[in-house]
């Protein structure tokens, strides 16, 4: 019980700082960096940092929640699953945000907050093979029991997800860049500029994703513990 | 494969036995239509015809499986446990419920066309939909009702579970019999052919491969 005092940061984890320093570059350099003079984009172009990289966090967590899906099955470890469902708590609350800063760009480009375009019934789609995930983990008492049949349905999910979002997208036109005939974003970033903020973005929100899902995790255990 | 069989026979007789659970599930399919019929009369627009369609299909689909596991009981489950293997017992349910959505979307589409109408222009390809969809929703739904079944035979459980995973198969679904409807030629049309067996064959191997987990309790 000695070492109260030790400031919140002294524990942190290399990837840790690694968060903050990108986010802080993100949200600095994502604001204030030149970005390509478009018709109808204009500055709303700078929603490519923090809504593209919602649904690229997204998809590593269930990505996440897929493989401790897996390997709780494989191993019966309660431990797999606690973590498969946090990432995918935190997965949806990711995509959540997507849809959220989706929709208000869609509002300044395309004119509405919710248009009728592949991929945001996709991402809806997907959405709510996730809630219908959480409802089934609610719905069963049983720790082992509950591990079980989520891991099962997580995976179905995660498989639904990508066709949701990869496959059906491509079979329709979309308003999107990069379907149906509109040119892909890297077009539009002539000189690589925004390259310099997104990929450096994409880590930074994959990291915090990661982190959040850390905390959850821990604070799980130590409430089963608590419980036993 | 003699034992898939096998289950399938019982399957099969075990329907014939309670026959009122068939027939309840006929008269599902043909009130629903009945209940179209005098809401809407008739149907000139082609994508609601088609849309209405495989509404009334996933309706009766996820009535009709649902029932597939969430009938067995404890003791049952223990009994086939001891007699059949998970591989062999998914298969059989998914081949039989395959039958099942068969007859029924037979039926389906023989009163929704006596009483709505048939714009349909090429039938062979419609039925080729039909088929494929079938077979689709078979093996999500036969996958879906054994986790609802375990997670306490709740029947809405079931229909919030499969709704959602269902939507890309009903998607391709919808768009090929449309363009079936609309008589597009095969060249056109068999791109939604090759997406959608490839779903099908995606979500037999996942139930194929998924269910021995849920199998032992």
């Amino acid at each position: 019980m000695k070492n109260n005092t030790t400031s919140v940061f002294s524990g942190l984890q290399w990837w840790k700082w690694l968060c903050i320093v990108l986010l802080f570059y993100t949200f600095y350099q994502g604001l204030m960096i030149e970005v390509p003079r478009m018709a109808i984009l204009h500055e709303t172009i700078r929603n490519l940092f923090f809504h593209v990289t919602m649904w690229f966090s997204m998809i590593i967590m269930m990505f996440a929640s897929l493989v401790y899906g897996i390997r709780y099955l494989s191993s019966n470890d309660i431990k797999f699953d606690i973590k498969a469902s946090e990432s995918a708590y935190t997965g949806v609350f990711l995509g959540i945000l997507g849809l959220a800063t989706g929709s208000l760009w869609a509002k300044y480009t395309w004119g509405a907050w919710w248009v009728n375009d592949a991929k945001l019934n996709g991402a809806a789609a997907a959405m709510l093979v996730y809630f219908a995930y959480i409802i089934l983990r609610g719905s069963i008492d049983d720790e082992h029991k509950r591990a079980k049949l989520a891991s099962v349905y997580g995976i179905f999910a995660f498989t639904m997800m990508l066709v949701f979002i990869m496959i059906l997208p491509r079979l329709t036109d979309s308003l999107h860049p990069g379907n149906g005939g509109n040119p892909g974003f890297s077009n539009y970033d002539l000189d690589s500029k925004m390259r310099t903020v997104f990929y450096p973005a994409v880590i930074g929100w994959a990291l915090l994703a990661t982190w959040i899902t850390e905390i959850n995790v821990r604070i799980k255990v130590l409430k089963n513990k608590s419980e036993e | 494969m003699n034992i898939v069989l096998q289950l399938i026979q019982k399957e099969i007789k075990s329907e014939w036995k309670q026959k009122y659970a068939f027939n309840g599930l006929l008269l599902y399919v043909v009130s629903t239509v009945f209940v179209c019929y005098l809401s809407f009369r008739q149907i000139v627009d082609l994508p609601t015809w088609n849309a209405l369609f495989w509404i009334i299909q996933l309706f009766a689909g996820v009535n009709a499986i649902s029932k597939s596991f969430l009938q067995e009981g404890r003791g049952r489950m223990l009994y086939y446990y001891t007699i059949t293997n998970a591989r062999s017992f998914i298969l059989a349910k998914i081949i039989y419920n395959l039958l099942l959505m068969l007859v029924l979307s037979g039926f389906n589409l023989i009163f929704y066309s006596l009483f709505i109408g048939n714009p349909v222009q090429n039938m062979p390809m419609f039925i080729l939909a039909m088929v494929l969809g079938s077979a689709g929703f078979s093996a999500v739904l036969a996958m879906v009702s054994a986790i609802a079944s375990k997670a306490g035979n709740n029947f809405a459980l079931m229909s919030i579970l499969s709704f959602p995973i269902l939507i890309p198969i009903l998607m391709v679904t919808i768009r090929f019999s449309k363009n079936a409807m609309d008589g597009i030629a095969w060249a056109v049309n068999q791109q939604f052919a090759i997406i959608l067996l490839a779903l099908i064959a995606m979500v037999f191997a996942l139930s194929y491969l998924l269910f021995p987990y849920l199998w032992r309790d």
